[in-house]
């Protein structure tokens, strides 16, 4: 039995339109938007919750702040400054750096891509229902009492239950495995939605380079995650069924858990940086007029930093007395993935030497980007050095660095993202002069409170310290930090503000006003549910440019296509030379990933104490079963057929 | 210079690694100062005038940059190569002490939150246990051998030597040497619970001659009580605190607490929290958790007399 069906071409008229309209609408009322599996609708609560998530985590680190704005300060106790500093930890890193990233690529990949989903809309959702599940979950610990406070990293011995006996590293350690099964369903989506759904003609050499950022961040987090998962799993087993993994005393051993941790840990700080410095590829040469320089250098690069990114994790060890010969191997490895970022670095700087910069909000976020990245980035070649990093390591100055990569490669990039994405996102203009104010502010403030801060650390201020002696040469420079966080949470702030402003007044933006290259500026802004009336044909890497840049290899055409409209369908195209290949039938909108999350809430709230709330994880394992029965009932109107409605 | 600096070394071991984190960090901002120059003065000298519309600017190649590119990252390289053979060559130096002088042999122990010396002999009548302060001799090197008592610690004298973790299950090694006397601070560095912040010790380096003596008063047991008044003083100290702390002449015995023996010798008390005067002393005792909250020494609620009797004794352990 085939099922084989030439997909008919041709442009868009009112009635089609209206027609694809209806099969892709998201349903009005409550049950629509539970059962939501529109990619576009999954991304925008991906960005606001990674912002929720920002916001809580930044008013952590101001209460720390304040703690340490003097020594010998008493406004926390011990126990609550080390909840506050693990659970920033934790909110920044797993609960904001990555699913913020998530949230820009799962809105623009098919916009990206030339394709009306993501391969599997089902489980975008479902990575989303998990993420914020998960975050919720999290939090309970932390409102509860019992967040984390072992540090984000939660080294044993002092998370095993004989030093940690309350619920505290429970909630976390099942939070974390939670958390990743988001992380990793979502992750097989964008691989195979890469592999797949790219437009007909967009080879890999015409990929924006955030798609290549975000699908090599998703094939490291499907190999690295399991490492972190297995981690926590054996860690709760020791917790809770009296295993000796971690426990010295039987055998087990504590370096175990750093290299199950940090074989994960260093290879996600890549995962959290790689799709924003793709995002960083893709915008700035926007506002230089110009292509970006050295394409093909920068995703080999981006390739290349995730490939070393897999053997650098003992640098986070060496001072634990692992042979020297081995600090050696790591050691010359952190020196050498400088290389690929000099490449990105030199790339950008050139773009901007080799165009006309337009100096928009969006462009002072992503220009700044460059500074910072190489401060974050030089900090880490220092650490890199054994010698060297046996005196920096656990000092201010790591905590310096860690906020230059995670901030200046994170956040600068995602706000510039949002400024420069939000028309598209919205149909509204954000605000340039509140924009300015908060760039300004926000760059300011940034840099007064972490620059500073490397001196802090080469003057031998320890990390995850709730106070501090005086007369240690560290007053003046907390002080400093202190208010540059303030000013920085100001100017973070003034964003927000200007997102809301912008919302309610802001100028129309029209389809491209930016008049940028890529297929999402091909469309209304916002864009319609269905994306792309008809499917685009992609001749270069800048569709909307190429007539102007006078690429030579044919020409892209937007407005006419393959028009499918019977019920949800994309074209899936082949792997490296994106010719079409099948009629992908896309699911319809369905409240299973939501049930199926309700379910796996159960399952691990009933591990937290396993002996007592068994039957709640027993009752989550049947919800679980009940929604994938729902997923995946067959349904004939998935199934392809030869005779179309046409 | 600070305390915990390490921007100036003081012992052969650190001088290269010190010379080395300069070298690093010099590089570093030379960098950052070239990368932020070419930046503000690119978008300078190409910004086109501020509130042009985008479209207004012509799209254009204007040259592939892939030159400079390369010559950015060539150089790039050459730096990063030279800074990797550096490393490796001081990793080789600072790997073992110098050949040629025995070192002196202390197993240091990290618990929460204190640290715990001793100094090794082949004759056991002269091993030395002691607490936070470890004095040494100056240039000599000082053999360390780290063991980790509950979770995991890190011993640090940044003035002489980087880090090393104390891990439960394993002995790890480092050495150090001094080659000025002084007083150096060390600090544990590996985030260890409540009480991380103030789990401080001091390295002190004297000639050797003055550690010799040093070692020979420290090895002696406690003056026995002088009065009948002391020696109650003595008995109060062993009920209460016996069961944790020794004093070696006295019954006091317990072995999970800082040894006391010669405690007025020492110039800090809590992990190098406070310093020894009576008032000090007195106020750690009376409430052990007001001064460091999470501490693992008990609040044992002494009435008026017996906290005097208590600080009377220890203040008489010279």
């Amino acid at each position: 039995m085939t099922f084989e069906r030439v997909p008919a071409t041709g442009t868009a008229s009112p009635g089609y339109l209206e027609r694809l309209t209806k099969i892709w609408e998201t349903e009005p009322g409550i049950l629509g938007w539970f059962s939501s599996v529109d990619h576009k609708e999954i991304g925008i609560r991906y960005i606001f919750t990674a912002f929720i998530f920002l916001a809580l985590g930044g008013v952590e680190a101001l209460i720390m702040r304040v703690q340490l704005a003097r020594p010998d300060q008493h406004l926390l106790t011990p126990e609550q400054y080390d909840q506050l500093f693990s659970t920033h930890g934790m909110t920044m890193i797993f609960l904001y750096a990555m699913p913020i990233l998530s949230g820009f690529s799962n809105y623009l990949w098919p916009l990206l891509l030339g394709a009306r989903d993501m391969a599997f809309p089902r489980v975008n959702a479902l990575s989303y229902w998990l993420f914020v599940a998960a975050g919720i979950f999290m939090y309970t610990g932390f409102a509860m009492g019992a967040g984390p406070n072992d540090g984000w990293f939660n080294y044993v011995p002092y998370a095993n239950k004989e030093y940690n006996p309350g619920l505290n590293m429970d909630f976390y350690a099942l939070g974390m495995i939670f958390l990743g099964i988001s992380t990793t369903v979502g992750s097989v989506n964008f691989v195979v939605t890469f592999l797949r759904l790219r437009a007909p003609g967009m080879s890999i050499n015409r990929v924006p380079i955030m798609i290549w950022g975000t699908f090599t961040a998703s094939v490291a987090n499907i190999l690295v995650v399991p490492s972190v998962s297995l981690a926590f799993f054996l860690l709760w087993m020791d917790r809770n069924f009296g295993t000796h993994f971690f426990d010295v005393s039987a055998g087990g051993q504590p370096l175990l858990w750093q290299h199950l941790f940090w074989i994960f840990a260093h290879p996600w700080v890549y995962a959290i940086v790689l799709p924003a410095m793709g995002m960083v590829s893709d915008a700035l040469p926007v506002f230089c007029r110009r292509p970006l320089v050295g394409y093909t250098a920068v995703v080999l690069s981006t390739l290349a930093t995730m490939t070393l990114g897999f053997g650098v994790w003992v640098h986070h060890m060496f001072t634990t007395g692992l042979p020297t010969l081995a600090l050696s191997f790591f050691s010359g490895v952190s020196i050498i993935i400088a290389i690929p970022s000099a490449v990105a670095v030199f790339a950008w700087t050139l773009t901007i030497w080799l165009g006309r910069p337009v100096i928009t909000t969006a462009f002072l976020y992503f220009a700044s980007m460059i500074v910072l990245f190489v401060i974050g980035g030089v900090s880490g070649f220092m650490t890199g050095s054994v010698p060297v990093d046996w005196q920096l390591h656990d000092t201010y100055f790591v905590v310096a660095h860690i906020h230059y990569v995670l901030i200046g490669i994170n956040l600068f990039p995602v706000i510039g993202g949002l400024y420069f994405w939000f028309p598209k996102f919205s149909g509204k203009m954000m605000n340039e002069t509140l924009g300015k104010w908060s760039f300004w502010t926000s760059f300011i403030g940034f840099n007064v409170a972490f620059l500073p801060m490397h001196l802090t650390g080469l003057l031998g201020m320890p990390r995850r310290v709730y106070t501090y002696p005086a007369h240690m040469g560290w007053d003046t420079l907390n002080m400093v930090t202190s208010i540059g966080a303030f000013v920085f949470a100001i100017g973070i702030v003034l964003t927000f503000i200007n997102v809301l402003v912008s919302l309610r007044s802001g100028r129309i933006a029209g389809p491209n006003p930016w008049d940028a290259p890529t297929l999402e500026w091909s469309m209304s802004s916002p864009p319609p549910p269905y994306n792309f009336a008809v499917l685009p044909t992609v001749a270069s890497r800048h569709p909307l440019w190429e007539q102007r840049l006078g690429d030579s290899h044919g020409t892209s055409t937007l407005d006419e296509g393959f028009t499918l409209d019977d019920k949800r369908e994309t074209i899936g195209t082949t792997a490296l030379d994106s010719e079409p290949d099948v009629i992908l039938k896309m699911p319809f909108d369905s409240p299973a990933p939501f049930i199926l999350t309700v379910g796996t809430s159960l399952i691990f709230a009933g591990m937290l104490i396993p002996s007592r709330l068994w039957a709640v994880t027993a009752v989550g394992c049947l919800v679980v079963i009940a929604a994938i029965l729902i997923w995946l009932w067959p349904e004939r109107e998935l199934g392809q057929r030869v005779e179309s409605s046409q | 210079m600070t305390p915990l600096s390490y921007l100036t070394g003081y012992g052969t071991k650190a001088y290269p690694v010190t010379a080395l984190t300069w070298g690093l960090l010099i590089i570093s901002i030379v960098v950052v100062v070239i990368v932020t120059g070419l930046v503000v003065v690119g978008v300078i000298t190409r910004r086109v005038r501020p509130e042009t519309p985008l479209g207004e600017v012509p799209v254009d190649r204007r040259g592939s940059g892939l030159g400079l590119l390369g010559v950015g990252v060539g150089i790039s390289t050459f730096v990063l190569m030279i800074s990797a053979v550096w490393t490796m060559a001081v990793i080789a130096k600072i790997n073992a002490p110098p050949p040629g002088q025995k070192p002196l042999v202390i197993e240091i122990t990290g618990g929460q939150w204190w640290w715990k010396a001793r100094y090794l002999n082949d004759d056991a009548s002269k091993v030395l246990t002691t607490a936070d302060e470890f004095h040494i001799p100056v240039s000599r090197p000082v053999r360390i051998e780290l063991i980790g008592a509950d979770v995991i610690h890190s011993f640090w004298v940044p003035a002489l030597a980087g880090k090393t973790d104390t891990i439960p299950g394993q002995t790890n090694e480092t050495w150090l040497q001094a080659d000025k006397p002084g007083r150096y601070r060390g600090q544990c560095t590996q985030y260890c619970g409540e009480q991380h912040a103030h789990m401080a010790f001091y390295v002190i380096a004297e000639p050797p001659a003055q550690f010799e003596q040093w070692l020979k008063d420290q090895l002696q047991p406690a003056v026995a009580p002088t009065s009948p008044l002391i020696a109650q003083d003595e008995h109060v100290f062993v009920e209460h605190c016996g069961a944790c702390h020794t004093v070696r002449g006295s019954t006091a015995g317990g072995s999970v607490a800082p040894d006391l023996t010669h405690l007025m010798s020492r110039q800090t008390l809590a992990a190098g929290m406070l310093e020894n005067t009576p008032g000090a002393l007195a106020g750690w005792i009376a409430e052990p958790s007001a001064v460091k909250p999470g501490t693992k020494m008990p609040d044992l609620y002494l009435s008026g007399p017996q906290l005097s009797a208590v600080t009377t004794y220890l203040e008489t352990l010279k």
